[in-house]
């Protein structure tokens, strides 16, 4: 290897070791974090006996609340994270814009109510038909935000803003809909996770959910190569050897299918996607296949400590996590939209 | 033994009725230098594209190596036919060389992952065309002119048989027109690349040309040497400006100068 891309590479591997130990770091933090008397000591010496590493002893009771609470919440949160991160990375090579989010292009509205209309209705019997209603609401959204954004191959800010406003809200109107004409008993089981909440989940759906989560990661990284030539151009793609309309489709696809997976069983949370992926992008550099994973990891970082923060705030009552990560992304988005648009 | 390259009676409108290129044979020779050169909407940017493969004919072939461009596959055409497009907006902050080494995308795997050699590559036609002092900073911070040479440098990167150029010295200055228009002779000369350039820079075709193809209306007015194509008569009906021809002192190439004032209507 030359130099010029040994340094890069090097850079890469230091950026990824990095941030994957601030993630555990987090995560610890997190996990150590809550409203019972069970503190950051004991909550290492569970964690410790958990992975083996030491004798067990502290009380069951503990066990019990770091491992089967507050555990699955923080590994939630992480995923979670991660894929809505992700999936604002691909949004955004995909329209060649940095305001690329599921949530502001209206695709985490089109995959709650795809959801709810799965529930609602009856045909989303289990988590796989759940994820299929919350994929197919999100994939509508995109291809209307998409074609009414699109003038003569090129995506225009403005109108790709409106346009996930409007489905947006369009969307959520209709969830509002079907929820005053359910009956009161559907109401309870689907209000918990849309207000963007990741404490309901038990450890059973995260195992269910992570590994679809995690492969589709790994698909979309496979296509990082050549999205790199579409972010400059999907013209400059076609130049280059790429099979564009292949990649596009397959890789919008992918990212709503990890958009409506994570927002069935969390809820529509914000932003992540928004400042995650630009953050990256200005500290290390726009290269998918470097860009990618570090996305990835600061997506989970970033959803857990936010998490962290949505329970300390207003100690004892707990915010939405959503609450949170609004708080940061608002201005950001502004930000963002003011060296755009300008 | 067929050309090169060669296009039948190429026909193509963006929309319905109205025909950008219009019924248009041509054919180009290995270690050719062909210029393309017409008015404003004459087509000259659609047939490059056409050229490329980017776009298909809707009535016509076009024939690389005797094979029918749209029987090949993206990747197959880019394996031999490099573009320097007219303008590129960049938006994001891709570095020059990952832009330059974009120019190897045709030859590698899944990931696009450049090796040892490609970056050898990369670094050859960056110093040569002059860029290799802006290679670790972003794309978006650079001049047009400076932009124009990393483009450069990528599509020389790619290695073609056929280098397609799109005004190719529009925003550099004079010293890198010259610079950058020697390096595609010698490209031409010596690996025997073919090389098509649409430019409105008459001079700059008329010195490096082999050969003039001169479009009006999406239709072939006339080709030819530099010689046979730049005469007043011609250039003063297809341009509709007035203007002298005579001959560059240097080179001995047909030479334009522009008269002010009335026009020759």
């Amino acid at each position: 290897m030359s130099k010029i891309s040994l340094r890069s590479k090097r850079k890469f591997l230091l950026a990824l070791l990095s941030l994957l130990l601030l993630l555990i770091a987090a995560m610890v933090v997190s996990v150590s974090v809550g409203s019972s008397e069970v503190g950051f000591w004991q909550t290492l010496k569970v964690l410790g006996h958990s992975i083996g590493l030491s004798d067990n002893t502290s009380p069951r009771v503990a066990d019990i609340i770091v491992l089967h609470i507050r555990l699955p919440r923080v590994i939630l949160a992480a995923l979670v994270g991660a894929a809505l991160a992700i999936a604002g990375g691909i949004y955004q090579a995909l329209i060649r814009n940095p305001l690329g989010d599921p949530y502001i292009l209206g695709v985490s509205s089109g995959a709650v109510l795809g959801s709810v209309v799965g529930l609602i209705s009856g045909m989303a019997g289990n988590w796989l038909t759940t994820q299929l209603f919350a994929f197919m609401g999100a994939i509508v959204a995109i291809v209307i935000v998409y074609q009414v954004a699109k003038t003569g191959g090129r995506i225009n800010t403005m109108k790709l803003i409106l346009a996930g406003v409007i489905v947006s809200a369009f969307f959520s109107g209709i969830t509002m809909f079907l929820f005053s004409t359910a009956s009161g008993s559907t109401i309870t089981n689907i209000l918990f996770w849309m207000m963007g909440d990741l404490s309901t989940q038990p450890l059973s759906t995260i195992w269910r959910i992570a590994p679809f989560v995690l492969g589709i990661m790994v698909l979309l990284y496979l296509l990082s190569g050549e999205l790199n030539l579409v972010m400059v151009s999907e013209e400059n793609a076609l130049q280059l050897g790429v099979n564009v309309e292949r990649v596009k489709k397959g890789a919008f696809v992918l990212a709503s299918l990890l958009t409506g997976a994570v927002v069935s069983v969390s809820g529509a949370i914000g932003f992540i996607g928004l400042i995650v992926p630009n953050m990256v992008r200005l500290l290390w550099g726009a290269d998918l296949r470097s860009h990618l994973p570090l996305t990835a990891l600061s997506g989970a970082g970033f959803l857990v400590l936010s998490d962290t923060l949505a329970r300390l705030v207003l100690y004892p009552t707990e915010l939405p996590v959503g609450v949170v990560t609004a708080a940061f992304g608002a201005p950001f988005f502004i930000y963002l939209l003011k060296q755009k648009v300008g | 033994m067929a050309s090169f390259l060669e296009a039948i009676n190429v026909s193509y409108g963006y929309r319905a009725p109205r025909r950008v290129i219009d019924g248009i044979s041509f054919s180009i020779e290995e270690g050719e230098l062909v210029g393309v050169i017409g008015p404003n909407g004459a087509g000259k940017t659609t047939l490059l594209k056409l050229i490329d493969g980017i776009i298909e004919p809707q009535q016509g072939e076009i024939h690389l190596k005797g094979r029918a461009l749209r029987e090949m596959s993206r990747r197959e055409i880019a394996q031999q036919v490099a573009m320097l497009p007219q303008e590129v907006t960049f938006y994001f902050n891709f570095t020059s060389l990952e832009i330059v080494l974009q120019g190897r995308a045709p030859f590698l795997g899944g990931l696009r992952l450049e090796g040892e050699m490609d970056v050898k590559i990369a670094r050859d036609t960056m110093a040569k065309t002059g860029t290799m002092s802006f290679a670790d900073l972003s794309i978006t911070e650079l001049s047009e002119g400076e932009k124009q040479r990393v483009l450069v440098a990528r599509a020389l990167t790619q290695q073609p048989r056929l280098l397609l150029l799109d005004e190719p010295t529009a925003n550099l200055d004079l010293g890198y027109q010259v610079e950058i228009m020697d390096l595609v002779r010698a490209l031409s000369r010596q690996a025997g690349v073919a090389v098509v350039m649409a430019s409105h820079d008459i001079n700059l075709a008329a010195e490096y040309c082999h050969r003039l193809l001169l479009l009006k209306e999406g239709r072939v007015f006339c080709q030819g040497s530099p010689e046979e194509v730049l005469n007043e008569r011609v250039l003063t009906e297809v341009y509709q400006c007035r203007l002298l021809v005579d001959r560059n002192p240097l080179s001995g190439a047909p030479r334009i100068t522009l008269r002010s004032g009335l026009n020759s209507k």
